[in-house]
């Protein structure tokens, strides 16, 4: 399971705070955290608050790099942005995220091909996102077939669902399980599939609680990636039994522990 | 469309461990030998690399055998119950790479031999030969307790590998290992959760997981080889994946399970129609060798010269594979 911390996003106070006051240290501090923690990458979010994207991106990342080598994930849904943030980015990273309209996913994975990025899809297009399984399917395989094209390796796509509150639409979440188990047959080997995964619970009082079950039902879908809180220690026990469940890690008495271990 | 190799990529690799220390390490072997490291299943070129061979280590034991059948005794006759003398000739001989020996003669049904007879017998062997020493205990827990620490000690800085250490009794040979420089054997009864609880625990006690190489418990060719080949493939897969609790190299008792098996043992009087017991056996017990270097062992323990020999050259052929793919 590739865990992407989703702390670093200037949309919680603090670290919009941080931004605006170029505060290193706040930042390093939730970045080493969550990669103690298990996160595998750190997602990079400016938010919306900052008047300069561009230079919040940039400086965002040069200072996580200075205290991490893990993979960052450049998440804005601005190419210009993005852009900024894979520059500025020395080793491993990823785009999150393109969206399925050709003109975007031609801009996105020319830039990933450029810069040897992974990329995030989403599987919506000019029409919003699809309200069935069918319409997520079809746009996930033509992100497939563009990724092909452009030359993108299949081992570096992300392809995303999309999960909305379940507040607000009950019955999505049963959409999202249903794209993921199919998102595994399209093709060989399939595509990395990831969830954004606390959207799920936005304006919900039981937020950790439907968060972590669903990602546990999601797992066992097939869900290989997730953007989530590493700091919610329930939440990573409940994904590392759930990898153990699926016979994804061996067993032992002390799985949880062996786990972080690795 | 272009045809493309179904080829993995794994993202890690089975751990490297050194068995010997030579004199500019602080002890007195010939040369140190490493196993394990591969980023591959086993040979399989064009996927990884394997940068250490398998390495076979001649059983010498510390009593004269008593199971053995004439077949396997007649290599040794001159030196059976001389251990060093024993060890010697395997080296010299026979070209072993490192020497297992065996301390069959401390278990209780057996004849018992204190600690110090086998501290004897330890610096004996050490004195005799300059290849790296696996030494392996009885079996029996309350005796490897009390006698595999003084052979340990007495072994001091030669980083030999010993064991075994169990689920249920690990501590007092983690200790001794840590403390004298040692790699360590951790045995499990063909079982990959207990293999991979029994690393975690040792590895909670300090004790580095690059010095321990694991012994999942060998079938033997027709006694349960398929089950044993399943369990090693599974752990190589694991830790290929990245499962660092499963990365350390695997280590097989393959003279042992072999000659244990009646195919093996029978005489040409008792099944004529089997063919002569000699070729048999050192078939027997080459061919349970190779399949488990199919399925990723890194050192195995073996007796008869002739299939020593014979897996020695197989070994050679797989790893020019390797040298050529380079």
């Amino acid at each position: 399971m590739i865990i992407i911390g989703e702390r670093i996003n200037g949309m919680f106070k603090a670290v919009n705070a941080a931004i605006q006051e170029r505060d290193k240290a706040t930042i390093q501090d939730l970045a080493l955290k969550q990669v103690a923690e298990g996160a595998d990458m750190l997602d990079i979010n400016v938010g919306t608050a900052t008047e300069d994207p561009v230079g919040a991106m940039r400086w965002l990342v040069q200072t996580v790099r200075e205290v991490t080598e893990v993979p960052l994930s450049i998440d804005s849904p601005n190419l210009v942005t993005v852009k900024a943030g894979l520059e500025a980015c020395s080793g491993p990273k990823m785009i999150n995220s393109t969206t399925g309209q050709d003109e975007v996913l031609n801009n996105f994975l020319s830039l990933a091909k450029e810069y040897d990025a992974s990329i995030v899809a989403l599987c919506m297009d000019e029409k919003g996102v699809p309200v069935d399984v069918d319409g997520r399917v079809e746009i996930a395989m033509r992100v497939i077939a563009k990724a092909m094209e452009f030359d993108v390796p299949i081992d570096k796509l992300y392809i995303d669902p999309i999960v909305l509150p379940v507040k607000a639409d009950q019955t999505g979440p049963g959409k999202v399980l249903e794209s993921i188990k199919q998102f595994t047959m399209l093709s060989e080997p399939a595509p990395h599939i990831v969830i954004g995964l606390s959207n799920l619970s936005q304006g919900a009082v039981e937020r950790k609680l439907i968060n972590r079950v669903f990602l546990a039902m999601a797992i066992g879908m097939g869900l290989d990636a997730a953007i989530l809180d590493p700091l919610d220690t329930e939440l990573i026990d409940t994904l590392i039994t759930a990898e153990m469940l699926m016979n994804r890690t061996i067993y032992s008495d002390s799985f949880l522990k062996a786990y972080r271990q690795r | 469309m272009t045809f493309e190799e179904p080829i993995e990529k794994w993202s890690s690799g089975v751990a490297t461990v050194t068995l010997g220390a030579t004199a500019s390490e602080g002890g007195t072997r010939c040369r140190k030998i490493d196993i394990g490291g591969a980023t591959t299943l086993p040979f399989l070129t064009f996927e990884g690399i394997t940068p250490n061979k398998p390495v076979i280590a001649m059983e010498v034991l510390d009593c004269v055998p008593s199971d053995w059948p004439e077949t396997l005794i007649k290599p040794f006759a001159d030196v059976v119950g001389k251990p060093g003398e024993w060890a010697a000739k395997c080296v010299s001989q026979y070209g072993a790479e490192m020497i297992c020996l065996k301390l069959e003669g401390i278990h209780p049904d057996s004849e018992d031999k204190s600690p110090d007879e086998a501290v004897k017998v330890v610096e004996e062997v050490l004195r005799a030969v300059d290849v790296p020493l696996v030494i392996w205990g009885c079996d029996v827990d309350e005796k490897d307790n009390i006698v595999l620490p003084a052979c340990s000690q007495a072994a001091a800085g030669e980083r030999c590998l010993i064991g075994t250490a169990k689920e249920d009794n690990y501590k007092t040979l983690v200790a001794s290992c840590m403390a004298d420089g040692h790699a360590l054997i951790a045995e499990s009864p063909l079982d990959i959760n207990i293999a991979k609880q029994l690393n975690v625990l040792i590895s909670e006690m300090g004790f580095p997981l690059n010095r321990v190489v694991m012994y999942p418990t060998t079938g033997g060719l027709g006694y349960g080889i398929e089950y044993a080949y399943s369990i090693q493939e599974r752990g190589r897969l694991a830790a290929l994946m990245g499962d660092k609790m499963m990365s350390p190299p695997v280590v097989c008792q393959i003279g042992q399970e072999a000659w244990n098996a009646k195919e093996a043992k029978a005489t040409t009087e008792e099944v004529p129609h089997w063919g002569p017991a000699e070729d048999r056996g050192i078939m027997w017990e080459a061919m349970t060798a190779v399949m488990l270097l199919q399925a990723g062992s890194d050192l195995l323990i073996m007796r008869h010269p002739k299939a020593v020999a014979m897996v020695n050259q197989i070994i050679d052929m797989l790893m020019s594979k390797q040298q050529a793919a380079k």
